[in-house]
């Protein structure tokens, strides 16, 4: 007994996911996405960091 | 994918029923965090970090800062293994019922992948920005915290928590390696601090939740001993205790202000041992485990705190005679 084709009786979504699932689903993929920029961020910093200072003073 | 099933079948107790949970992620970002044991990740950085300042090297503040992270989340990867192995016990103690993976808002798949990904993660940053020793000390230390403890000793005897507590001695030596590529006396010392630190710590706890515990099937000491017996192993292991903690002071690596709070503070952690030695039975007893618990967490901050201030903050002044 569907409404229509976008929405379930219960306010399951086609994949089955209620709203709370998908305010989570929205909230972990904000967190990884901020985790994978911090981690852009360090890396970067961490490789000029054991580079050292003489990192564009090389031959060439 | 709805309707994936996971059942909490670990540690060989294939015979408790099963949680199902669905097969998309259920959980929230702050039951990932959860999954980290947060509390034990915060005692690691007071203690890596302490390994650090009280090194005999130098490293680049960046550098020490990622190394710094590294460790913390490997000390949280394993802890997230811990918690995947645990889940069954975990499932029937009141102190741990409501953790991400029994309260069914983190598949224990999802945990696993999670707590290795961390662990492959952190050893190999930390190998590539220090060095190559303390990436090792710090897989040594997830696999000891992981297998050894988790999977082998926790669920098979009374020692367990002796022997395991290794696995949280570690921090100190890993950051003294990080800094300086090799191991000396200060970190053993560090490292010794925190070993025999552990038992009290926790039998202190496990004697106000051995019922807990022996639903769980753990054989903690008060279970498989016997109160008593607990409360006089405490009581020798905090004997123990207070000179080991003055060591840092005798050679040379901690001041006159590390000298008085480990005194002063490891002489009340044996007057609370003995308290609880001698309050056997009813609402006192209950209250000397709880004072003896909560003290301990202070005595262990205290002493590292004092060190990373003296050594951090230009505070050292040495004892006379010990420099």
């Amino acid at each position: 007994m569907m409404a229509n084709d976008d929405q379930l009786p219960d306010s399951r979504d086609r994949q089955g996911l209620t709203e709370i699932d998908r305010k989570r689903r929205r909230s972990r993929s904000i967190a990884l996405a901020v985790t994978l920029a911090v981690l852009v961020i360090l890396f970067y910093v961490v490789t000029i960091a054991k580079m050292g200072p003489d990192v564009l003073q090389r031959p060439l | 994918m709805v309707g994936m099933t996971n059942s909490l079948t670990h540690g060989g107790s294939s015979g408790q029923a099963g949680i199902e949970t669905i097969g998309v992620s259920n959980g929230e970002v702050r039951d990932y965090f959860a999954l980290l044991k947060p509390r034990v990740m915060s005692l690691v950085i007071v203690t890596a970090l302490t390994g650090m300042v009280v090194a005999q090297g130098a490293i680049h503040p960046v550098l020490a800062f990622a190394a710094l992270l590294a460790i913390s989340v490997g000390a949280g990867a394993s802890g997230c293994l811990n918690m995947w192995w645990d889940a069954d016990i975990d499932a029937v103690m009141k102190r741990t019922a409501l953790r991400p993976i029994p309260a069914g808002r983190i598949t224990p798949s999802e945990a696993l992948a999670f707590g290795m990904t961390l662990s492959v993660g952190s050893v190999l940053f930390l190998g590539l920005i220090a060095n190559w020793l303390s990436a090792g000390l710090l897989a040594f230390t997830i696999f000891f915290y992981a297998v050894v403890y988790s999977m082998w000793l926790k669920r098979s005897t009374p020692q367990n928590i002796v022997i395991g507590g290794a696995a949280g001695a570690f921090p100190p030596m890993i950051g003294e390696a990080a800094v300086t590529g090799s191991i000396t006396i200060d970190s053993v010392i560090l490292f010794a601090i925190i070993f025999i630190w552990t038992p009290p710590h926790f039998w202190a706890l496990a004697l106000v939740k051995s019922a807990d515990y022996a639903r769980a099937g753990v054989p903690m000491m008060p279970n498989a001993r016997g109160a008593d017996t607990t409360r006089t192993q405490i009581l020798l292991y905090t004997l123990l205790l207070a000179p080991v903690g003055v060591l840092p002071a005798l050679f040379g690596f901690g001041g006159l202000a590390y000298l008085a709070v480990s005194v002063l503070t490891g002489l009340w952690m044996v007057v609370l041992a003995w308290r609880l030695y001698r309050r056997r039975e009813g609402e006192a007893s209950v209250k000397a485990s709880w004072s003896l618990f909560g003290f301990s967490i202070i005595y262990l901050f205290a002493l590292f705190a004092t060190l990373l201030a003296e050594h951090g903050l230009g505070l050292y002044v040495a004892v006379p005679g010990f420099a």
